[in-house]
């Protein structure tokens, strides 16, 4: 029964969490003073007809409270509002966009996984070696690059051998590739250079996690154990430590979610990926608030069901987790 | 780039010596050179109105002019030395970087410490909100934010201050909850000591350090969070912050153009300050856990042959 206790508990703290998204996502946009839809002269381009089109749309005469539940109530039915910009339905767009976002996020960070997770084993188990030494360097260098930073100067290094752009049209399938595979491929091109630039920033964090959660691990009795019955580094290292010091990486890449799509969102700017990070960046450079703030929801609660997800596992592989 | 605090490891803490930061410089050497960064980048920034070698707003060479013995680190697109521009950036870099963080150590610590101590409905209402917190995607609240309130240096130290703290909160909770806990603690109380007396006088000493850790590994996450939100335009356009330097970089075509010298120096100086910030702040944070000094893998190798067929001089 317990492990029903704690699915509904952490379900309800997501469900919480992306309540208070909602709400703190209302207040910002509405009811801050001088805030970005009361304020209607920041719209560009806004006529007398406009404004008054929109203070109607978006029912800015009523009360805040019904506003707030007006918000609320056309959310449930899946309504993010209509883009200023090209006046279509805000939702259907970013749930393409996230479309877009998610291959590239997805195999950016598990590849960044699969590294650090490889390069903090090898570090813990060669503690002070000279592998120790360059493997953590080099994790903590790339730790302290920015996404920005490797993001340009990757497409300086590949300038004119990897494509920098163009996601959109390698998508649509334009320019002359034709049929299922060699638009795959020329998606996967395209690819290359943003899910890179994701990989190396996030692998020198792993790494380093890794590398100390096994040192910490390798301190354990049952470590001694293992060794006092004679096996050999290989074998407590792959069989009996490695599980238990995988654990804080479940942790690390639930927590870092959050910070992963901030990468993504500099990384499709950098690269031009018709991803939610690229349509965020337009709708701040556009002022177009209710993409943004759909932008925003979307991610948050993107962020908020990965959380769930890795607490799930989390309570599947740590039994400890529930008492 | 997130914290990389743990609450799980870091365990109950050491004996605090009467010079705790000069212990922990003595046994981890990382964390010297970490200071040794962070100490040179604030006397450049310090220092920079007489250290530039040209003014950062008047054009002084040629337009993305490459590195040479005159301009070191090359000219941007306006042809402004480089050199001056990074050296007065470091100065506003810093400046957010610092002053977000003083903003989210004084809410997390105060947080935490309010959370760990009080616990109950304080500890119930408190640890929601940085839940939620820790969970909201950073980077895309900050970009919220900083757009809805518009670009300024103190609106960016404001949303920093902000979005950090609650990585923080957490941390020190944790701490103090085990602390609150001790016996001498526990003997204060019996003596009649007031809250304020208790958490000033026995609580916040002995998180102190841990606070430590955590500032300057903030100061880092800063910095980033900083340079990021002006990469994307969401500063104000005018002032030189390393973030708008690399703006402009992407912004004015210097990757067409090839002008890397626009990317790297700017870049790595942000990378070594983000660098000497982790290195102090693990430092520290390693001296305060006893779990990661032992490891029980056999540090010698060696391999046992079987004899069997390889003759009587085998051995």
């Amino acid at each position: 029964m317990r492990s029903a206790d704690y699915v509904i508990k952490r379900l309800a703290f997501a469900l919480f969490t992306i309540f208070m998204a909602i709400t703190i996502n209302f207040f910002l946009f509405r009811v801050i003073p001088g805030s970005a839809v009361t304020d209607l002269a920041r719209v560009p381009n806004a006529t007398p007809q406009l404004r008054h089109a929109l203070t109607v749309e978006f029912g800015l005469n009523d009360s805040k409270l019904h506003q707030y539940f007006t918000y609320l109530w056309q959310l449930v039915h899946g309504n993010m509002g209509i883009s200023y910009v090209n006046q279509q339905p805000v939702f259907p767009q970013l749930l393409n966009d996230l479309k877009n976002t998610i291959p590239m996020v997805t195999i950016g960070t598990v590849a960044a996984i699969i590294i650090g997770v490889f390069f903090g084993i090898v570090s813990a188990w060669r503690r002070d070696s000279a592998v120790d030494h360059v493997s953590t360097s080099l994790a903590i260098a790339f730790y302290s690059f920015p996404p920005q930073f490797l993001g340009l100067v990757l497409l300086i290094l590949f300038a004119g051998t990897l494509p920098s752009s163009g996601m959109e049209y390698a998508l649509a399938g334009v320019f002359g590739s034709v049929g299922f595979w060699s638009r795959l491929q020329d998606i996967g091109i395209h690819m290359v250079l943003p899910a890179t630039t994701l990989c190396l920033t996030l692998y020198g964090e792993f790494t380093l996690i890794m590398r100390s959660s096994m040192l910490e691990t390798l301190g354990e009795d049952y470590v001694l154990t293992a060794r006092a019955k004679g096996l050999r580094n290989g074998k407590i290292v792959v069989r009996h430590a490695l599980r238990n010091a995988l654990l804080p990486i479940v942790t690390l890449v639930a927590m870092s979610l959050g910070w992963i799509m901030g990468g993504a969102i500099i990384i499709e700017f950098i690269f031009t990926w018709p991803g939610i990070g690229w349509a965020m960046w337009e709708a701040v450079s556009q002022r177009d608030y209710p993409m943004l703030q759909g932008g925003f929801l979307i991610l948050a609660i993107a962020v908020v069901g990965c959380n769930f997800i890795a607490d799930l596992a989390y309570f599947k592989l740590d039994p400890r987790v529930s008492e | 780039m997130s914290m990389l605090l743990q609450e799980a490891a870091v365990g109950p803490l050491p004996e605090v010596s009467r010079r705790p930061l000069r212990t922990v410089l003595r046994h981890h050497k990382s964390g010297l050179i970490g200071l040794g960064i962070i100490l040179f980048f604030i006397v450049i920034a310090l220092a920079a109105p007489v250290l530039m070698p040209y003014s950062p707003t008047v054009q002084s060479c040629a337009v993305f002019a490459p590195p040479s013995a005159k301009h070191w680190f090359g000219c941007d697109d306006g042809g402004i030395d480089l050199l001056s521009e990074i050296m007065l950036g470091g100065r506003i870099s810093l400046l957010i970087g610092f002053a977000a963080t003083l903003v989210s150590m004084v809410i997390g610590g105060g947080v935490g410490i309010l959370s760990g101590y009080f616990g109950r409905w304080v500890d119930i209402v408190l640890m929601r909100i940085t839940d939620y917190l820790l969970v909201i995607p950073p980077l895309a609240f900050a970009l919220v934010v900083a757009d809805v309130w518009g670009p300024s240096v103190v609106h960016v130290i404001i949303v920093i201050g902000i979005l950090q703290w609650a990585p923080t909160a957490r941390i020190i909770r944790a701490q103090v909850m085990t602390v609150k806990e001790r016996v001498y603690v526990k003997r204060v109380r019996a003596m009649g000591a007031s809250d304020t007396r208790i958490i000033a006088r026995h609580v916040l000493p002995q998180v102190a350090p841990l606070l430590v850790a955590n500032t300057v590994l903030t100061v880092a996450v800063a910095i980033y969070l900083e340079t990021t939100l002006a990469f994307l335009g969401l500063e104000d356009p005018s002032s030189v912050t390393w973030g708008t330097i690399l703006q402009h970089a992407f912004d004015r075509a210097a990757v067409s153009a090839g002008a890397w010298w626009t990317i790297v120096p700017d870049g790595i100086a942000i990378s070594l300050l983000i660098m000497g910030c982790f290195l102090l702040g693990r430092a520290i944070e390693d001296a305060l856990n006893p779990r990661l000094r032992v490891g029980h893998l056999s540090t010698r190798r060696w391999k046992l042959r079987p004899l069997v067929g390889l003759g009587p001089d085998a051995i």
